[in-house]
């Protein structure tokens, strides 16, 4: 008989080549599949095969499993999987005391030790066994046995070392081996495919060889909503919500994307999803990616591209011209660490005031903010519908936390997409006459008698001609900034994430932090707290409602992961006092951490 | 039929009095009419530069874009609708120096935009600096004791890139100019065709030896695919392949038949016309090559696609009842 828990932390860590990444997310998809709610967070360093064995050569993988639905990945681990001993220094600090260190022991031999930086006579894992319950195995030796009568060649042999522990893992956490088997042979086939099912099997067996029943554990099924699901992480996401907004618009989008972390898995699942209506193009350069996206919304298409902060920089100049041009533009940024090249695998959400102001001129477009994996699909079809709707170029804000993290997604009913319409293309509207929005038609090549010509230099009023006169220069820079304010029209009723319209403490966050605070919100309100979670989804321009919904609280506290840019942004439109939670460490925000945070609040008031 | 006038906009032209960009833009629209193109289906997109002003006086699409990204804007386009007839318009500064990058990557693609490169050895909308294709020790703004920089030579750049087609025409050869542009257009690849345009206002006179019609004969050589290259005064001089070295000789003392004959498809031939950058240059079809167009490439090869619900379908799903 296993024990059964409502929610299960597994911090699974190993080498950057051990297929730790791999390993986590056969888990979490037979996890989802047997019905428990699931959140992920991947922890890997910027190298490809970093120094074999060292703590900075560290990749993690954690997830949180439960019979309810959860919103974040978790706090401290119930259990810890140590592929060697530098993922056990890395990362023993988060394992909870009394909980389960898995060790794979050939990875604690004195070579690793002497690699990971530990002295010949320390002896880490006899210490452990003094805090925490400990499982030693030689998983190598293990996998090697399993696979001895398998063309393959040591190396190859001791790479399904993963698989093996996936077994043991299917076995303790109560997954199906059936499903997981079934999900092992469509990925892999021939020989490989053989090794690693073979490698799976003996690691399943391992348990109830080793009796080791007393450590089986299991999530109950949660009732979910009745639908069809599948896991996807934030980039995959997107890159379906790209999809979904060229079939709603009904016309082609051209996504034209350069190489950079963590943005470039949305090139990737487009180039291998094969979307209708999407042409993936890997363009020379960030300019270029813009410039080329830019050039195919001007005939007709709906240019996207993505990118990170160093890439969003170079963009600046083709975001500038999509602004005085007034084209449709759809630019995501996956944020990461920075300035410069920075943390290219860690997260931050610091790139709001690049968003925002990292143009030369008054050049507004409309921000939005994608605060979690199953939501981005929805998020870039409202991206795209703005963009097109209102002429305008619009940030997507994304960062590396959300481009990685895996969820269970319900597939939605493609009529519950919104529906995009394209502004009237009619010939004898001048080229920049405005519509009772301020957007002015979409004209494009292959229109006859549509001829016009559009740049980067000023704007004439109504015609686009090019006009240097003073008067018309104010009135354009009115113009525009009024068609962006416009856009809140798109905009559904502000809601909060959980909590009443009124109370002690109002916590604002916007992006990826949206499942920390939401946990944190819920144990502080559970605590008895009058606490209430907004996440904002529009960055600019703001919700018209959001500064009355303020009034209603005592406190007013804006939660992100930078030194403070959102709270910047509001405190220079309101008179009332907002106070500042924030973080650049390159981790996320863990829900007890904000709830600690918060509650200093709580307790100053 | 249709006029080069048919295809002027409404837009008073801004140019400089005397400037060689007049006659690119006359002859241009005049090529236009002559192969009867299509306003309505026509783009023209530009950097920026004197030169990349002239898609406002084109009675036809256009984008006058940012400083060097044309190619880029211009390979959007065209993937986002193979079917337009897209032209670039360009300047040495634009594709040369801050664009560089965009042009050697449309070239080596081979999209289907012919690239009027509008080369005056100046940069002129600025004021006068010294450009990219300005020779070494010319006196500038920026460099009032003459620059030391190594010009880059368009022609060698292209046939690097893997450009399959490269030509060279000048302001003050109108007829040529049409020929040149015309074959650019019908070559349905990238097709650059360097224009020597004279900025009579900062570097006037840069190419005179070559444009003038007194000298023109003794400096500058029009291949012609398939004939000997001959130039002179009565056609008296010819070039003279003596194994990889270029030398000219008397047509008097050597049979035609035996110099160089121009053979537009010889790459190698085509880097030894490229490299001469001195009193002696050749203007024409320097080279070309049939190649795959781009665009049309990667429709094809995106002609498989699957709907939405055959992508949400993918990879391991389940079902909640």
């Amino acid at each position: 008989m296993s024990k059964t828990l409502s929610h299960l932390v597994v911090l699974i860590a190993g080498d950057s080549g051990d297929g730790v990444q791999l390993l986590g997310s056969q888990l979490i998809r037979a996890a989802a599949q047997s019905g428990q709610d699931v959140r992920t967070l991947s922890d890997f360093p910027a190298e490809i095969r970093a120094p074999q064995g060292t703590v900075s050569g560290v990749s993690g993988f954690q997830f949180q499993m439960a019979s309810e639905a959860i919103f974040d990945p978790g706090d401290a681990a119930d259990v810890l999987v140590a592929f060697n001993v530098a993922g056990w220094i890395k990362h023993q600090s988060k394992l909870k005391e009394g909980g389960l260190l898995l060790a794979s022991t050939d990875g604690f031999d004195a070579r690793s030790k002497a690699i990971a930086g530990l002295p010949a006579e320390a002896e880490p894992l006899q210490d452990a066994h003094s805090r925490f319950q400990v499982l030693e195995v030689d998983f190598k030796k293990l996998t090697a046995e399993a696979l001895k009568d398998t063309p393959l060649s040591g190396k190859e042999k001791s790479r399904a070392k993963n698989m093996t522990i996936l077994g043991l893992l299917t076995w303790l956490y109560s997954q199906s081996v059936t499903a997981m088997e079934a999900d092992l042979k469509r990925q892999f086939s021939g020989d490989l495919g053989e090794a690693n099912l073979r490698a799976f099997q003996a690691g399943y067996h391992l348990g109830e060889t080793a009796e080791w029943t007393a450590y089986r554990r299991e999530v109950p099924q949660r009732q979910a909503q009745p639908g069809t699901y599948k896991t996807l992480s934030g980039s995959q996401a997107i890159a379906l919500g790209l999809a979904a907004a060229a079939r709603q618009l009904g016309r082609q989008v051209l996504y034209a994307g350069y190489p950079i972390t963590p943005a470039s898995d949305i090139l990737h699942e487009l180039a291998r999803l094969r979307p209708e209506g999407v042409l993936p193009f890997q363009a020379e350069d960030e300019i270029a990616s813009i410039t080329a996206a830019l050039g195919a919304s001007f005939a007709g298409s709906l240019g996207a591209t993505a990118s990170s902060g160093p890439g969003i920089s170079l963009k600046g100049e083709g975001l500038g011209l999509a602004v005085m041009m007034e084209l449709p533009l759809v630019v995501i940024n996956v944020q990461r660490g920075g300035p410069s090249t920075g943390l290219p695998t860690k997260m931050e959400q610091s790139d709001l005031f690049q968003a925002m102001y990292g143009r030369h001129g008054e050049a507004p477009l409309p921000i939005m903010a994608i605060k979690r994996t199953g939501e981005a699909m929805h998020d870039l079809v409202m991206a795209a519908k703005i963009a097109v709707e209102s002429m305008t170029p619009v940030i997507v804000l994304s960062d590396a936390y959300i481009a990685n993290s895996a969820e269970p997604f319900r597939i939605p009913e493609l009529v519950s997409l919104p529906t995009i319409t394209a502004p009237q293309a009619d010939v004898d509207r001048l080229p920049y006459a405005r519509d009772e929005y301020g957007v002015r038609p979409w004209i494009i090549p292959g229109t006859s008698e549509g001829m016009h010509r559009i740049g980067g230099l000023e704007t004439e009023v109504e015609t686009g001609n090019i006009s240097y006169d003073a008067s018309n220069h104010q009135t354009m820079v009115q113009q525009r900034a009024a068609k962006v304010q416009s856009v809140t029209r798109f905009y559904g009723p502000l809601n909060a994430e959980v909590g009443e319209s009124s109370g002690d403490l109002l916590v604002i966050g916007w992006g990826s932090t949206y499942g920390a605070l939401r946990t944190a919100v819920e144990a502080l309100r559970s605590d008895g707290h009058a606490v209430t979670h907004l996440h904002l989804k529009h960055l600019v321009p703001l919700h018209p409602d959001l500064f009355p919904f303020m009034e209603g609280f005592h406190q007013v506290v804006v939660v992100e992961m930078n030194e403070g840019q959102l709270v910047q942004v509001l405190r220079s439109q309101t008179q009332r006092e907002l106070a500042f939670v924030g973080k650049t460490s390159g981790q996320p925000f863990g829900a007890l951490e904000v709830q600690q945070r918060l509650a200093q609040h709580l307790s100053e008031s | 039929m249709k006029s080069g006038k048919d295809f002027l906009s409404d837009q008073e032209v801004r140019w400089c009095p005397g400037c060689g960009d007049y006659s690119v833009l006359k002859q241009f629209t005049e090529v236009l009419a002559l192969i009867d193109a299509d306003p309505a289906n026509t783009v023209v997109v530009s950097g920026i530069g004197c030169a990349s002003r002239l898609p406002y006086y084109v009675n036809a699409y256009g984008i006058h874009s940012l400083h060097g990204r044309a190619p880029a804007v211009a390979t959007g386009i065209k993937l986002a609708n193979p079917t337009l007839d897209v032209w670039l318009i360009t300047g040495d500064g634009d594709a040369l120096s801050i664009g560089g990058n965009h042009l050697i990557h449309a070239l080596r693609r081979n999209v289907g935009v012919p690239i009027l490169l509008f080369n005056n050895e100046i940069y002129g909308l600025t004021k006068g600096q010294y450009s990219p294709t300005s020779r070494a020790g010319a006196i500038s703004k920026s460099t009032p004791l003459g620059s030391v920089d190594h010009p880059i030579n368009p022609q060698t750049l292209a046939l690097g890139a893997g450009a399959t087609f490269l030509a060279r025409s000048m302001d003050r050869h109108p007829a040529h100019l049409r020929e040149m542009m015309t074959r650019a257009k019908a070559h349905g690849g990238s097709a650059l065709v360097e224009i020597y345009q004279n900025c009579n206002v900062f570097h006037d006179g840069a190419f005179e030896p070559f444009t003038d019609k007194k000298t023109q004969s003794d400096h500058a050589i029009f291949l012609e695919h398939g004939q000997p290259i001959t130039f002179g005064v009565d056609q008296d001089k010819a070039l003279w392949l003596d194994g990889q070295t270029v030398r000219i000789v008397s047509t008097m003392e050597r049979p035609l038949s035996e110099c160089w004959i121009h053979d537009e498809t010889d790459p190698m031939k085509a880097y030894a016309l490229a490299r001469m950058t001195g009193e002696l240059r050749p203007f024409g079809v320097l080279y070309r090559e049939d190649r795959p167009v781009f665009e049309i490439e990667v429709h094809a090869a995106h002609a498989q696609t699957r709907s939405l619900e055959e992508v949400l379908a993918l990879g391991r799903t389940w079902t909640v009842t």
